[in-house]
């Protein structure tokens, strides 16, 4: 009773805070909205026992896209601009979609069903397993890190290129390509002047 | 933002604890919920933090520019590492259990090495975008918000 409660109130102000969020014109209002509504998913997730997931949600989310999105709004735009003219198409398109999420979610099972085929394919081979091979309490520790090893191997080496592309594209101070445009570029510059 | 003295004292007493948490929970993931993506992203928040509040240039004289990129690389690496040494011992790549004469001390000894360079690649690459989105020409003035 208390958990549907929770969860419900979680709901709620999750669905104000969008609500809030498409409605502000001020960018700035909007990146410490997102935030909150980082924060609320993680404590979604807490509330479904999803507590690795609700961490990665409240660090990633609301800790590290808030600093990000304020660095991009202090090298674009303070205020989203007012469009010319209204038009539901986008309200339209929005609720069909949603529409159709919905419709999907009906076929999928119950929360915590333990006939999913989610708990009954993979899951308890590797609840038994666990603490015969690897002993770490953490299952999902062990299964992230040696049973899926490979694939988190995979994963880091996507951070790794997303890391690499912003510092080609947007570039720290000393990076290579910087200095080469400062020796080239503006020198050629200052023997014109 | 120099007159912000709340913000500044704060932000002084908060970075040890969220630098010593980012410890934690990097290395307790075995047991507790967290890991090296996790950490990496709370290690680098601390330092973020640090150069919201006192500058970039003061950031940066900490933590320069040219360790970003090797600590993304290293991460990766040290990861990839554990995989070539597993290999070495005679085992399949990224086997853990021949790295140590005992297959679960193996297990536990790789998780923490492998994690460990999730760790620091994650945190180099958000000091990287960090570093690339707040090191171009305009800076943030209090007034502009």
């Amino acid at each position: 009773m208390t958990d549907l409660a929770v969860t419900l109130l979680l709901f709620f102000a999750l669905v104000s805070t969008a609500i809030a969020i498409a409605l502000l014109r001020s960018l700035f209002a909007v990146v410490m909205l997102s935030g909150v509504f980082s924060l609320l998913a993680a404590l979604l997730f807490i509330a479904m026992d999803a507590v690795d997931v609700a961490f990665t949600e409240a660090a990633v989310g609301a800790g590290i896209s808030s600093v990000l999105m304020l660095g991009t709004i202090a090298l674009t735009a303070r205020h989203e601009m007012k469009p010319k003219r209204w038009s539901a198409t986008p309200l339209i398109i929005v609720g069909i979609i949603g529409a159709f999420l919905i419709y999907g979610t009906l076929d999928m099972p119950a929360f915590g069903d333990p006939n999913a085929p989610v708990q009954t394919y993979l899951n308890p081979d590797f609840i038994a397993r666990t603490p015969k091979e690897i002993d770490v309490p953490n299952i999902v520790t062990a299964v992230l890190a040696s049973y899926r090893g490979f694939d988190t191997m995979g994963e880091v080496a996507v951070v790794f290129v997303a890391g690499l592309g912003v510092t080609m594209l947007i570039g720290g101070s000393g990076g290579f390509l910087r200095r080469r445009y400062r020796e080239t570029v503006l020198s050629r510059k200052d023997g014109q002047a | 933002m120099d007159h912000h003295l709340i913000l500044r004292v704060v932000t002084r007493l908060l970075v040890a604890p969220i630098l010593l948490f980012g410890l934690y929970v990097q290395f307790h993931g075995d047991f507790g919920p967290g890991g090296g993506f996790q950490a990496g992203v709370i290690f680098a928040v601390a330092l973020i933090l640090y150069g919201i509040v006192f500058g970039l240039s003061r950031l940066r004289s900490i933590f320069p520019d040219r360790w970003v990129m090797r600590l993304l690389a290293f991460g990766l690496l040290l990861y990839a590492g554990v995989g070539v040494v597993s290999l070495i011992q005679g085992g399949n790549y990224l086997d853990y259990n021949v790295l140590l004469p005992s297959a679960k001390a193996g297990q536990h000894y790789g998780i923490i090495v492998i994690e460990l360079g999730v760790g620091i690649t994650v945190f180099g690459v958000m000091m990287a975008i960090y570093y690339g989105f707040a090191g171009r020409p305009p800076s943030i003035e209090d007034t502009d918000w």
